[in-house]
This record gives structure tokens, sequence and C-alpha cells, in this order.
């Protein structure tokens, strides 16, 4: 047992035998073994004293890794191991339980697949989220489309449905809100962008959106309105934990014009792409090695720390995927040439258990998607929204917020910094001004930090040379991640497995 | 020291008079029928009252003291006798057992006071002195509370405060008597303590007693709140004017009891009477017992399982003896499965099959409860019907809400099942909307079950036409992720309200 789960473990026992004081919050950081991830630099890892050969080793048990050993499986392969870092597969779709509600840790959702996300149908078929087609559009299971209301705004003291502004706004707002959507819908019908994000166009002009940013693209188009620079900057902090200043306007736009505008819909779970990150581990338990530190990758190997006995192993290996995130070549690679051009975003996400959900105040009643505007957070989203209980007590409301500061080496720092209390004082005041009352309704907070989020799609990178090296093989590695997309999202991170799974599949061990 | 117990004649006789009229006042408020309750308390109480006066002869020595220790009890007995009716209406079955048990019990206590007091006095005045005034004060202080009591007691301070008021005026007596004989008795310490004590008592359930009435809730309402409680569920509200006993959940109508037998045979029997001899029955909310109480009446039926989620509506529906006097009892029909459970979590949990279910659930005025009328619900349900099965279930009304009625009709059709519109008016309600869901097609059947008060073989095949003003309408169909339902209520009800 860790100290860390032992503090856990403790917090758990005060809070389950003690009785609680009105307005105290107990909680604690959890997830992400930090120091684990930090012996790699420190070099406290023993020499390897044992060797085996396995055909295909992929590193890292997030939707990528998982992907990959999915896809293979799914194939008839079954000659692989995944070596997962932390004592649970997941990453970024990782998931807590308690006894309210199943939480996301951090990705919770996934818009309905486009047509090109072809691997993502067929999981969905497979796991039952697609039913069946009609006219060849699928059909999935309502109890998974995110319930009505889906969406709402904190905006001028009021709640109002939907997120983009309407209270209080301008003919100018709405005139601006209309152009930025004919420029959205000019490239949708190019096909422009498209998920996965290798299918987009590759004409000049739409790649030369790669080199400014999304908010000197809107000010280039004389698009000024407050209303609308507050939707697309919120849009990248949501998807990108970035800043829209510090956003490429083809990601930008990407996210706007990338999928069907009639389909707001989306698929959701209590736990997130937790849901889908526990089908996957059931599928792959045999296959799957947590506790497992890799600390370095040759050319036809792979050593790893294992956690547990404090043993380090080498396993020979034909086919490496690296699927943990790009950045850790730098680290386990002797070669990782223009590895700096990934810079990520660090996120803290958090988890509040309620004895009571906030009180209806004016205007549209509490939705799936609750945010504040003119808030650094991106508000919270209720876990317990897809439960068919008609009456709901108590409740888990997962909170987001991006350290979408300029550098994200100095916000890295402030996020592992920031104790524990003041995290938790920083989210209560945030929320506390949609909800007065909420330190009264918060039993537990518990906080997750996550150092390397996700990758920034800043301006240069997705159409750079960098990061289109790294989405070709070198000799027996194939590297898999979203990071190689230039953006972190479920779809991306599915691709990028599936493909090297088929390059896998493809050499015929 | 004569006028002084004079004036305690008058304060007793005011009291006395007091606990009767709100015994009969609260028995007609609670129960209805004031002239039966009205003058079967008074009878009782004169009767108890004799009982007191000839009981007053095996009282020998120490009369005085005999007479404070009687004025502390009818003092604490009667000052509480309100509030504990209005706890014992809400909690325990046998309302009436304990309301003439107190009548009679403040009855003897009262008449043992003027035969006490005609004996304390005797010696101090002549006979016919005695009688005349004794009895002169006796009549003057009841004239005293009769006006009162309608006019500025109950309007004003409520039944329960006024109940207390008195009850502190019998103890302040007993204080008085005691102070003015305190030569003559012996222990007079121990009679002032127990003075006090009941003095605290009175007090406080005069400062607090307010809390069992909630006056405050009957400006919301038209008719007298009988009974409120808030559930973690809900909150309910009995009313009653006359004999119209009136639920309310979250001050939504539930049922009026003068007209509910219309709303819950159109609920059951037109579904029942197509069944060919059903056996085992689902209702979904319901927990008042009122559809059971139709369903019961088929003697196929072998079980029914009734799954509501409020566990304090089974248990007040199944326990008040007001309330199961409207459901025949048919809470405590041994046939009777209770669930307290979420619906829509018990049907996804729970493997049974049933011949009928009855669905009646409080209209979709929400999110929360918009999803108990989607497909997801209407697929699930389906699972829990046999292939020669139907649920009946409640739709609001396709008059005032018309687009809401097409739009649970089109949600259940979209789910595979075969639907039968049909309405029929409710006064309380106005026009009141149902479908039959079911696998094979209904057809409309003869009424073959005797003793029905609404449905019948001539009426039933109307309820199934409808007339142009809430003929079918084109709508959406409600999804968990759209609850298009939701918004079409909100937005019709809306107008009605306007």
């Amino acid at each position: 047992m860790t100290r860390r789960e032992l503090l856990i473990l403790g917090a758990g026992l005060v809070a389950g035998c003690g009785e609680r004081g009105r307005g105290t919050v107990t909680g604690s950081f959890v997830g992400a073994s930090h120091d684990i991830g930090h012996l790699l630099r420190g070099g406290a890892i023993p020499a390897p004293s044992r060797e085996r050969r396995m055909p295909v080793v992929i590193i890292g048990g997030g939707i990528a890794g998982l992907s990959a050993g999915w896809y293979l499986s799914r194939n008839a392969f079954q000659d692989f191991e995944i070596l997962e870092l932390e004592n649970e597969a997941g990453g970024n779709a990782r998931f807590g339980k308690n006894r309210v509600s199943a939480y996301p840790w951090g990705a919770h959702y996934i818009p309905l697949p486009t047509k090109e996300s072809r691997f993502v149908r067929e999981l969905f078929e497979e796991l039952g989220v697609i039913t069946g087609y009609t006219n060849g559009e699928p059909i999935y299971k309502d109890e998974y489309l995110c319930f009505d209301p889906q969406e709402r705004l904190y905006l001028h003291g009021r709640w109002q449905e939907g997120l983009v502004p309407t209270l209080g706004t301008s003919d100018r707002d709405h005139e601006d809100f209309e152009r930025f959507r004919e420029i959205v819908d000019g490239y949708r019908a190019r096909h422009a962008f498209t998920i996965p994000m290798e299918f987009s166009s590759r004409e000049k002009d739409l790649l030369a959106l790669d080199s400014v940013s999304i908010r000197d693209f809107l000010n280039s188009r004389a698009l000024s309105s407050p209303a609308l620079h507050w939707y697309v900057n919120y849009a990248c902090r949501d998807d990108y934990g970035c800043d829209y200043g510090d956003v490429s306007a083809w990601a930008g736009l990407h996210y706007f014009g990338s999928r069907n505008v009639d389909e707001g819909s989306v698929l959701t779970w209590p736990e997130g792409n937790g849901w889908i990150v526990k089908r996957l581990r059931e599928k792959l338990a045999p296959h799957i090695r947590p506790g497992s530190l890799v600390f370095r990758v040759g050319d036809d190997s792979v050593d790893y720390f294992d956690v547990q006995d404090k043993t380090s192993t080498t396993i020979r290996a034909d086919r490496i995927i690296f699927a943990c995130a790009t950045f850790q070549a730098r680290y386990l690679m002797e070669k990782s040439d223009g590895i700096d051009a990934f810079e990520y975003a660090p996120w803290m996400v958090a988890n509040l258990t309620l004895d009571a959900f906030p009180e209806q105040r004016a205007g549209a009643p509490i939705a799936w998607d609750n945010v504040i505007y003119d808030s650094d957070s991106l508000g919270y989203v209720v876990a317990t929204h897809q439960s068919l209980r008609v009456h709901q007590p108590e409740t888990v409301l997962t909170y987001y917020y991006p350290l979408a500061g300029v550098s994200p080496h100095s916000e890295r720092e402030r996020l592992l910094k920031t104790e524990w209390q003041t995290w938790a004082d920083f989210i209560l005041s945030d929320l506390s001004k949609p909800h007065p009352e909420i330190r009264k309704l918060v039993r537990n907070i518990d906080i997750m930090r996550w150092g390397h989020a996700m990758v920034r799609p800043r301006p240069g990178f997705i159409w750079g040379e960098h990061r289109r090296r790294f989405t070709h093989p070198v000799g027996r590695v194939h590297f898999a991640h979203s990071d190689l997309s230039g953006f972190s999202i479920f779809e991306e991170a599915q691709y990028r497995g599936v493909i090297a799974a088929q390059w896998v599949l493809e050499s015929r061990l | 020291m004569v006028y002084a117990l004079l004036v305690s004649v008058f304060v007793i006789a005011s009291c006395g008079l007091v606990y009767e009229l709100i015994a009969g006042t609260l028995a007609s408020y609670l129960l209805g029928d004031s002239v039966t309750y009205f003058s079967t308390i008074i009878g009782t109480y004169l009767f108890a009252m004799g009982i007191g006066s000839y009981l007053s002869r095996y009282i020998g020595k120490g009369l005085v003291a005999r007479f404070i220790r009687i004025e502390l009890m009818v003092g604490v007995i009667g000052g509480s006798s309100a509030a504990i009716l209005f706890v014992v209406f809400a909690y325990l079955e046998s309302f009436r057992l304990i309301l003439y048990a107190q009548v009679v019990i403040v009855g003897v206590l009262v008449g043992l006071e003027i035969p006490l007091l005609l004996r304390i006095l005797k010696d101090k005045l002549q006979f016919k002195d005695l009688v005349s005034q004794v009895l002169t004060f006796d009549y003057l202080g009841a004239l005293a509370v009769s006006l009162l009591f309608p006019l500025i007691l109950a309007p004003r301070l409520g039944l329960v405060r006024t109940c207390f008021m008195f009850g502190i005026l019998n103890v302040l007596v007993a204080v008085w008597t005691t102070s003015l004989f305190r030569d003559q008795i012996a222990r007079v310490s121990s009679l002032r303590a127990q003075c006090v004590a009941a003095l605290i008592l009175l007090m406080g359930g005069f400062a607090y007693g307010e809390r069992l009435t909630t006056f405050a809730e009957e400006s919301l309402y038209t008719d007298e709140v009988v009974f409120s409680k808030s559930t973690p569920y809900q909150r309910l509200v009995l009313t009653r004017w006359k004999d119209d006993v009136r639920l309310f959940l979250n001050s939504h109508l539930q049922f009026s009891s003068k007209d509910e037998y219309r709303y819950h045979e159109a609920l059951v029997h037109p579904a029942m009477q197509w069944l060919k001899a059903p056996r085992r029955v689902l209702i979904l909310g319901g927990g008042d017992g009122l559809a059971l109480r139709e369903i019961l009446k088929y003697p196929s039926v072998e079980s029914v399982t009734l799954v509501d989620l409020d566990p304090e509506m089974t248990r007040l529906f199944s326990s008040n003896e007001l309330l199961r006097h409207l459901n025949d009892n048919s809470l405590r029909s041994p046939k009777l499965k209770t669930v307290n459970a979420d619906a829509f979590v018990w049907l996804g949990d729970n493997t049974d099959v049933f011949d009928l279910a009855i669905v009646d659930f409080p209209d979709p005025t929400n999110y929360a409860l918009g999803k108990l009328y989607t497909t997801t619900f209407y697929h699930l349900l389906a699972r829990h019907l046999t292939d020669d099965g139907a649920a009946a279930i409640q739709s609001t009304s396709p008059l005032y809400a018309r687009k809401s009625y097409w739009c649970i009709v089109k949600t259940i059709e979209s789910g595979g099942l075969l639907t039968a519109p049909y309405h029929v008016y409710v006064p309380s309600f106005g026009e009141w909307g149902f479908v039959i869901a079911s696998k094979r097609p209904y057809s409309v059947p003869q009424v073959t079950l005797p003793g029905l008060k609404f449905v019948s073989s001539e009426q039933l095949p109307g309820f199934f036409q409808f007339p142009a003003d809430m003929s079918r309408v084109d709508t959406e169909v409600n999804h968990l992720n759209n609850q298009i339902l939701v918004r079409y209520y909100e937005s019709e009800w809306h107008e009605v309200s306007q």
C-alpha cells in the first residue's frame, strides 16, 4: 500500500465513521502516478534481471492502446501484451465510482461518429451502442444518447438553454454568429475537416489555416462579437485545453466543421468514456499487465519495471506499438528528434459528491453540461444525468478546469504545487456564482491532476513536419496516440490504435 | 373568596364548552359529516359529564386539593386534545376511537368540577343563592365561549392554539384556587409544582402547536388542509370541503373523492373488460389504492404488484380511516404486493410479466417525470406484458394538452405497441385522456362487471371517439434525448393557465 492509498483509505474511514461537521468537505488527490512516473527521471530503477519474448508489445493502456488490442483480438491475433503504468487501464477515459454514482475522470462523451469513423461504428456495433441502421444511418440505443436537457449556460445571473449565448446579446452578435456559421458551412461543403483528421482535404488554402490562431482568424474576418469570441474560446478550452489564441485556426474550425450540424446529440454514460474502457478492459483482460513502468524502448525490445515486485524485465518483441503519450519517447527512446514539437496542456478534474442537487433558480433547469460564462473553468457535468431514476436525491458533479495559460510548463508547476484545499476552495468559489449554497451541499471533492492531459494544437503543429514524422513506423516501432492527430479526442485515439494494429496484421507475424 | 370562586365557575364553564366545540369541529373538519359528529360528540360529552357528576359523590376528604388536581387534569388533557387529534389523524388508524375516548375523559372530569365547587361553596352561601349564582356563571361562561369561538378564536388562533389556551386557563384556576386555600390544604408546594409543570407543558404546546396545522398552506388551497407532509419524494396535501376529499402531490391535484370513480373506472375497466380473465396485474404509481380498488373487483385477479416511489403514500392510504374508506381497504388486500421503488429502475431489474399494467404516473411536468413517457420506458414496459396483455396509461388531457396527449400515443406506437386512445370527462380534471397499449389489436368489449357507476357497455364505445377539437395531431416521438413531451406539456398548460 502506498502512502497515497493509505491517506485515501484514511480519509474514507474518517468520512465514513465520523459525523461530518456542517460545511466541511472531505477529499484528496487521486489517480495519475506522478511519483512513479518521476522514477523514470530519477534513475532509481534496477537493470532488467529477466528476459522473455512476446510477438507484439503495446505500451500504454489508454484508448489508443486498448483499441490496438481490440483490433488485433478482433482479427484473431492474440500474441500481444499491453503494458500499463497505472493500476487500471483507461488513460484519459478512466473513471471512478462511489455510493452515489459512477463518474468520469476525464473524457466523458463521444459525438455521434461520422461516416469516416468506421472503426468507432464497428466498436459501437460490437458493444450494442449502435443497434442497427436505417437508410445507412446508425440507430443508437436511447439510454446511451445524452438525455435532454443537454446543455445550459449561466449568463447575467440566469441559466439559459444551450451554450450559444442568447441572453442579452445584440443583433451584431447574432450577425457574427450567422456569418461564422456560413463560413463553417462553406468548409463543410468542401469536406475540409473530417474525423479521423487524416481524411481531411489537403488543399493548400485549407492547410494554410494551420499557420494562424483561430482568434486571429476571427479578427481577420471582422468577426468581433464578444459572445462569439467567448463561444469559440470555450470550445477550444473544452476540446484542446488551450486558449483560442494558442489554437490553430485549422484545429478551431475542425471542431465546428467536422461533424454534422443537425446531429447535436452525443453519446455518454455516467462514467463517461470509462463505460467503453470497462468493456474493452473486460475483453482484453488476459492481455493487460497493469503496474508496468516501461523505462526503455529499443529497436526490438522493451524494458519495464514491475511496480509490485520491484523487478525489471526485458521483452523481445517483433512489433512494438508505442501507445502512451508521444512525448514519453524523449525518456524512453534513444532517438526522438522533433519530440519537442509536442506540447501538452495540463488539466485539473474534480468529482464533487453532493448531498442534494443545487436549488433550481432563475432560468433553465439543470442539464447534463452546465457552463458558467466568463469562468476559467468549463463548468460541470452531472454524472447522474443518464440515470433512469425519477427521484435522484444525491449526485456527483464532474468539474473540468484546463490550465490554459500561455506556458504549459509553468501551468503544470501550478497544477502540481497547489494544495488540495486551495483547489477545493477555488472550485467551490467558482461554483458558488450560480449556486450560492454549494458549500452546504458538497460532501467530498476528489481531484485528479493531469500533467499532460492533451496535446496542444497550436499554430503550425498539425500540418508541420514533426507530427507527421511520428505517424510513420520506424523499424519495428509504430506510434499510436491521439497526439499524432494533433488533438485529444476518442475517435482519433481509436483510429491511431487501429492503424498500428493493421500495421501489425499486415506484417503477418 | 366567594366571588373568586364564581369567576372560576365562569372560566371552567367556558373551558368545558370549548373542548366540546373543538372535538366537534375537528371531527367534522377531518372526517366530514358535521351533523353526525357534532350531535354524537355533544351527546357523548353531556353523558360523560353526567357520569362525572355521579362520581363526585365518592369524593370525600380533601375536597379542595381534589378540585385543584381535577382542574390540572382537565387543563392538560383538554388543552392538548386538538393537537393530539391532529397527530392521531395522520399516524394512527383508530382516529374515531381516540376522539370519543378523549371526549369521554374530558367530559367526566368537567362533570366533576361544578358539583365539587358547589360543595366547596356550600357553607359560604345559602342554598338558593348558591344554585342561582353558580348556574348563572356557568351559563354565562358558555355564552361567552360560544360567541368567541367561531368569531375570534378559531379563525385567529386556530384550533390547536385555542385549545392550549383554554387548557392554560384551567390551570390558572388551579393556581388561583391553590393560593386562595393555601392554609387549608396539605402539601401546597407539591400542588404548586404540579401547576407549574402543567403550565410549562401547555405554554410550550401553545407556542409550537401551530406547526401541526400549517395554516400558512391553506391559502394555497381553496379547501381546508386536513393533512400535509413533506416526504423525501414529494409534498402530500389532503384537503376536505364537506364530503369532498382531495389529494395534492406537489400542489397538483391527484383526485377528488367526488368524481375519482370516473377517473379510476375509466383507467381500469376498458382494458380489464377486454382481457380474458387477467390474473397478474401491475400498477405503476397509484399509491392511493384507488385503481387497485377497481382491479380487485375481478375475482380472476390472483396477484397485484403495486410499485409506488413514496412509502408515505402507501402507508397513509393503507392506515388512515378516511382514505381506507375511499379505496375500500384495497391496500390491505392479501393479493397485493407493495413495492416502494423507482418504477423505471424496478422495471429494468425485474423480469415478471403481467396480463395488465396500469400506468398512473403524475403528468410530465418536469424532465425527471418526462422519462416515464419515453420510447425507452415503453420498450421496457412491453417486455413485462404477456402476448395477450395490455397496459392502460394515464396520458394527460387531450383537450388542454392536445399535442402532449397525442405525443404520448405516438411514442407508445413507435415502441411497437398497438394503441387504443380514449378519453372521458372527470369534472375536477376536465377532459382526460388514457391509452390502452397492447400487442394484439384492441376491440371495445361489452362491460359485464356489475355495480359500476360510470363505465358501461353503452358509454364505452363513445370513449374512443375524439371530436374535432381534440382529434389526433402529428407530433414528434418522445425520446430520452429530446424530451419533447415536457416541452409540449409546458407550453400547452402554460397557455391554459393564462
